[in-house]
């Protein structure tokens, strides 16, 4: 599909070169994502094997300071776990969580504004009022009341087992209007134009029409907008795990491991909560920068400045 | 003197590939209460003069060689302290669509005195008077009330008619007007063109329209320069370059106009492109779409020749005019 | 104008409707007896079906009626609203933050974007977009508390009763100093986003006709741009502004919870950890009360301050 490849490789990587800020944070990007992949090959110790937990290891600091164990390269935590092993471990659900949520938006907002800008009419109008109303209602209110509910319907258990998919469903659901919104707008200037008429006196079905030749002209958009959408899904979910609303303590996401880091930084251990929170934002920061040069490199004029 | 005196003006776009001529070596004299009818095709550079005249180019435009002799002084080397105080004051320039020349958030009457402030120790009554008073000389009926309205209450004709008073409310020596009626419907165009003519006349106040409109500038000028791809091709007195156009560029124009052709026949045009500032062609600017082109045109670039009243620039003319002297 | 009001409010009714059916839903899953006991009327649950408990329901509701707490033993809508002063003080103090540095940041980035300066403040709001609220807590929690002691880390420290159940930090020193803190971490996720917007859409502006036009018209820098150019580019900053008002409620929970400052958000959270349904879907009403009420006020305001907006028109 040469509209589809067009996006990607219209002078992207020459503008690459020349920007070393986008370049770096690209390179940390992939080594982060690599390093999240790898995972279960890459750390030392499994911090969900209970047998390699020692409790007598408990809260050693990382190697750099004094009293450090060369067996745990940066520490352990409060329950005697591989510090660099769990943060491995808690980078890879968090950009799990992060994308999957993203992949859920994309998917649902850009079947809403296909179907909004397309059919037209009231669903129209309903389905943006729809989009402004959730709009009104912050992303991260509309998660922790669904998920503060849910745990306390459904019980601690049943919510620690489906934890990754109520976030990203939640995180998910809640950020549909702004592809919607994208989607819509460029299905509504480009119904007027003669290919589509051309398509249509071919024969072609709305189905094919909307996504061979409409939604091409929405992909960088698309792409902008879910960059810096990840970056604000991972932001969401460590938020989430942060209140107890997320990850479990037992499957900690990066937001989950700060938040149990959090109680010993007055005692002193400060590693527990200060590098898993350096990891995040790192992670936030990279996606971040790449995203802000996609929209100013690749994106369209409505989305200079946006977020 | 003159009023305003240019040498040899030239503008220059910086991008990314290098420096581009947007405008070369433009060079008039206008005196108090002339009317002076700046014409060519969108692109030639027309509009960009005006704002040079007045330093107020916005980047990556720049002044880059040249003298515009206001009074006397050089706009091109005044601070922007002194430019401010010619600006709007001495000087007073009329946009080209009102829709979006007036701010939208501020009221029409305090537009107007935030002018008049900026320029004059006044208390704001007084200004308030001054303003009305001009709103009134541009004929808008009930001028107190619409100092009170924003600029989306008025139509476009009325809006344009409020920027004409602005720019007349401190008295200026000259008047720029960058296609004032273009972006107005033909009847209220009319009614716009008289109205400044007649405030010009009767103030004797000095005007350069800038307009692609043959017609409007026999209707308001005295004088006219025509250009083509950011150079001046022809000036003269309008009467003389309408009745007798003597560069190719100019008969081209004048036979495009709709009144030249007779009904059932197609209207004549230019064919071809002006050029773009990145790629301008070798010698006259004008030559790959001149029917007299010769081997010098596309070599040689030809220089502005004055004779009589009038001075065009190119080499058939200058050819044609040195046999006549000869005979 | 009337007839934009009015629609506007009916819509504000509806999406109230909607909450208040999605707070039943919720309280009446949690725990039916709890559900109908609050109103007192019904005497066997089998009995009533769904639509008659909703009306139960909403009739306490709008007697202000929204259960009692399980664990205060108290109306829920009376613990909230003595727990709601120190949460919209909390608010204010990061408002008043970001609308005092987002305006001078932002036009200065977009005046001079190649000053050091500029560079600086959009490198340090791009960070600060990447930091979430909970770690700029800790962050400030080390340096400030741990590191430095210079400022508290938790409560509200002293504070003042004024009126009711308003008791305010802003009347001692002891509550300023606690109040600084959260109001910063807080304000840290609003305040990069408003400069930003506030430079993109000052930028837009400063390309537009009507400054060339002042500048034409020999109008003083300052009048251009703090007058023409400034003007402009706010009207849109109050609509996000208005929608970032309701993210301010969500982010205040976590700032609440770093902090233990004693707000609805802190309380929300005991509340779920303690499974007190009423006080649950109490939080849950009186925030989509909050929403919608800033999000009408913000629309209506918006158009009263835009002169172009046609305010008859829009209502057709």
């Amino acid at each position: 599909m040469p509209a589809y490849a067009r996006v990607f490789t219209s002078n992207l990587s020459l503008n690459l070169r020349h920007n070393p800020v986008a370049f770096i944070s690209l390179a940390i990007f992939l080594l982060l994502f690599l390093l999240a992949l790898f995972a279960p090959l890459i750390a030392p110790y499994n911090p969900f094997d209970t047998t390699q937990i020692d409790i007598l290891d408990s809260e050693l600091p990382p190697f750099w300071a004094e009293q450090s164990d060369p067996s745990f390269l940066f520490g352990t935590d409060g329950q005697g776990r591989d510090m660099w092993s769990i943060m491995l471990y808690g980078l890879r659900l968090s950009l799990m969580i992060g994308i999957g949520a993203v992949v859920v938006q994309t998917l649902l907002g850009v079947s809403i504004g296909l179907i909004s800008g397309y059919v037209g009419g009231r669903l129209d109008s309903l389905l943006m009022r729809l989009a402004d109303i959730q709009l009104s209602f912050s992303t991260l209110m509309v998660a922790i009341v669904f998920l503060a509910v849910t745990q306390v319907v459904g019980g601690r258990a049943f919510f620690a087992q489906y934890a990754p998919v109520l976030l990203i469903t939640i995180i998910g659901l809640a950020e549909w209007p702004q592809y919607a919104r994208t989607v819509r707008a460029t299905v509504l200037a480009e119904k007027q134009k003669e290919y589509v008429d051309a398509a249509r006196i071919m024969g072609f079905g709305p189905l094919r029409i909307m996504v061979r030749h409409i939604l091409p002209n929405s992909l960088s958009s698309i792409f902008v907008i879910s960059t810096i959408q990840i970056a604000n899904a991972i932001i969401a979910e460590a938020s989430l795990s942060f209140l107890g609303l997320g990850m479990p303590i037992a499957y900690p996401s990066l937001g989950s491991l700060i938040s149990s880091g959090f109680d010993y930084l007055f005692s002193g251990s400060w590693w527990i909560t200060t590098l898993p929170a350096a990891l995040l934002v790192v992670l936030i920061l990279v996606v971040n920068l790449l995203g802000d040069w996609l929209r100013d490199t690749i994106g369209p004029r409505i989305l200079q400045g946006a977020r | 003197m003159a009023l305003l005196s240019v040498q040899d003006l030239s503008v220059k776009f910086g991008g990314e590939f290098g420096a581009v001529s947007a405008v070369k070596n433009v060079s008039f004299d206008l005196h108090r209460g002339e009317r002076l009818g700046i014409v060519g095709e969108s692109g030639a550079g027309k509009s960009i003069t005006g704002f040079a005249l007045m330093n107020l180019l916005s980047a990556p435009g720049f002044i880059n060689r040249g003298k515009v002799l206001f009074d006397g002084k050089d706009i091109v080397r005044m601070s922007e302290r002194q430019l401010r105080k010619v600006r709007g004051n001495r000087m007073a320039m009329i946009f080209q669509d009102p829709l979006v020349t007036l701010n939208p958030v501020l009221t029409i009457g305090q537009q107007m005195i935030e002018t008049l402030l900026a320029h004059r120790r006044l208390r704001r009554d007084e200004a308030e008077f001054i303003a009305i008073q001009k709103l009134r000389e541009v004929y808008i009926s009930s001028p107190e009330m619409r100092m009170s309205q924003y600029p989306h209450e008025l139509s476009g004709g009325m809006r344009q008619r409020v920027i004409i008073a602005i720019a007349l409310l401190l008295d200026p020596d000259l008047i720029i007007a960058d296609e004032p009626t273009t972006a107005l419907d033909v009847t209220t165009q009319a009614d716009i063109l008289e109205l400044l003519l007649h405030l010009c006349m009767s103030n004797n106040v000095s005007l350069i329209l800038i307009t692609h409109d043959l017609g409007v500038v026999c209707q308001l000028t005295e004088r006219i320069m025509v250009m083509y791809a950011g150079e001046v091709v022809e000036t003269g007195k309008t009467r003389e370059v309408i009745n007798d156009p003597q560069h190719p560029y100019t008969q081209g124009l004048i036979s495009a106009l709709p009144q030249q052709t007779l009904p059932g026949h197609t209207l004549k045009s230019i064919k071809g492109y002006m050029p773009s500032l990145l790629s301008m062609p070798s010698g006259c600017p004008f030559h790959p779409r001149c029917a007299y082109a010769l081997d010098e045109c596309r070599e040689h670039r030809p220089k502005l020749v004055h004779y009589r009243d009038a001075s065009v620039a190119c080499h058939e003319v200058n050819r044609l005019h040195q046999e006549t002297l000869a005979e | 104008m009337i007839i934009y009001l009015a629609k506007r409010f009916f819509q504000a009714i509806l999406v109230l409707v909607v909450i208040s059916l999605i707070g039943f839903a919720v309280q009446d899953s949690l725990s039916p007896q709890q559900a109908v006991g609050a109103i007192q009327t019904a005497q066997n649950i089998e009995e009533t079906g769904f639509a008659e408990r909703y009306f139960h329901f909403l009739s306490g509701v709008v007697q202000g009626d929204l259960g009692t707490s399980y664990f205060f033993k108290e109306p829920a809508l009376e613990v909230i609203l003595k727990k709601m002063p120190a949460t919209l003080e909390l608010m204010f103090a990061a408002a008043l933050i970001v609308a005092a540095l987002s305006v001078p940041f932002g036009v200065f980035t977009a005046l001079y974007p190649n000053h050091m300066l500029s560079r600086f403040i959009l490198s340090a709001s791009i960070l600060g977009l990447s930091i979430p609220v909970f770690v700029t807590g800790i962050l400030l929690i080390y340096l400030f508390s741990v590191e430095w002691s210079v400022l508290p880390s938790f409560g509200r420290g002293q504070i003042v009763p004024i009126v009711g159940y308003w008791e305010t930090n802003f009347a001692s020193l002891d509550g300023l100093k606690h109040i600084i803190l959260p109001a910063l971490a807080l304000a840290s996720i609003m305040l990069p986003l408003f400069i930003r917007l506030i430079r993109a859409e000052m930028r837009q502006v400063l390309k537009s006709e009507y400054v060339k036009y002042a500048r034409a018209r020999g109008l003083s820098p300052f009048r251009i741009y703090f007058v023409h150019a400034l003007k402009n580019t706010l009207l849109p900053v109050v609509t996000v502004g208005g929608i970032q008002i309701g993210t301010l409620v969500a982010y205040t929970i976590l700032a609440e919870t770093i902090f233990q400052w004693p707000g609805m958000g802190f309380m929300f959270l005991e509340a779920v950890n303690r499974g007190d349904a009423p006080l649950i879907v109490a939080y849950l009403m009186v925030v989509g009360a909050i929403f919608v009420v800033i999000n009408t006020l913000v629309d209506v305001l918006y158009g009263l301050i835009n002169p172009t907006i046609d305010m008859a028109r829009m209502g057709a």
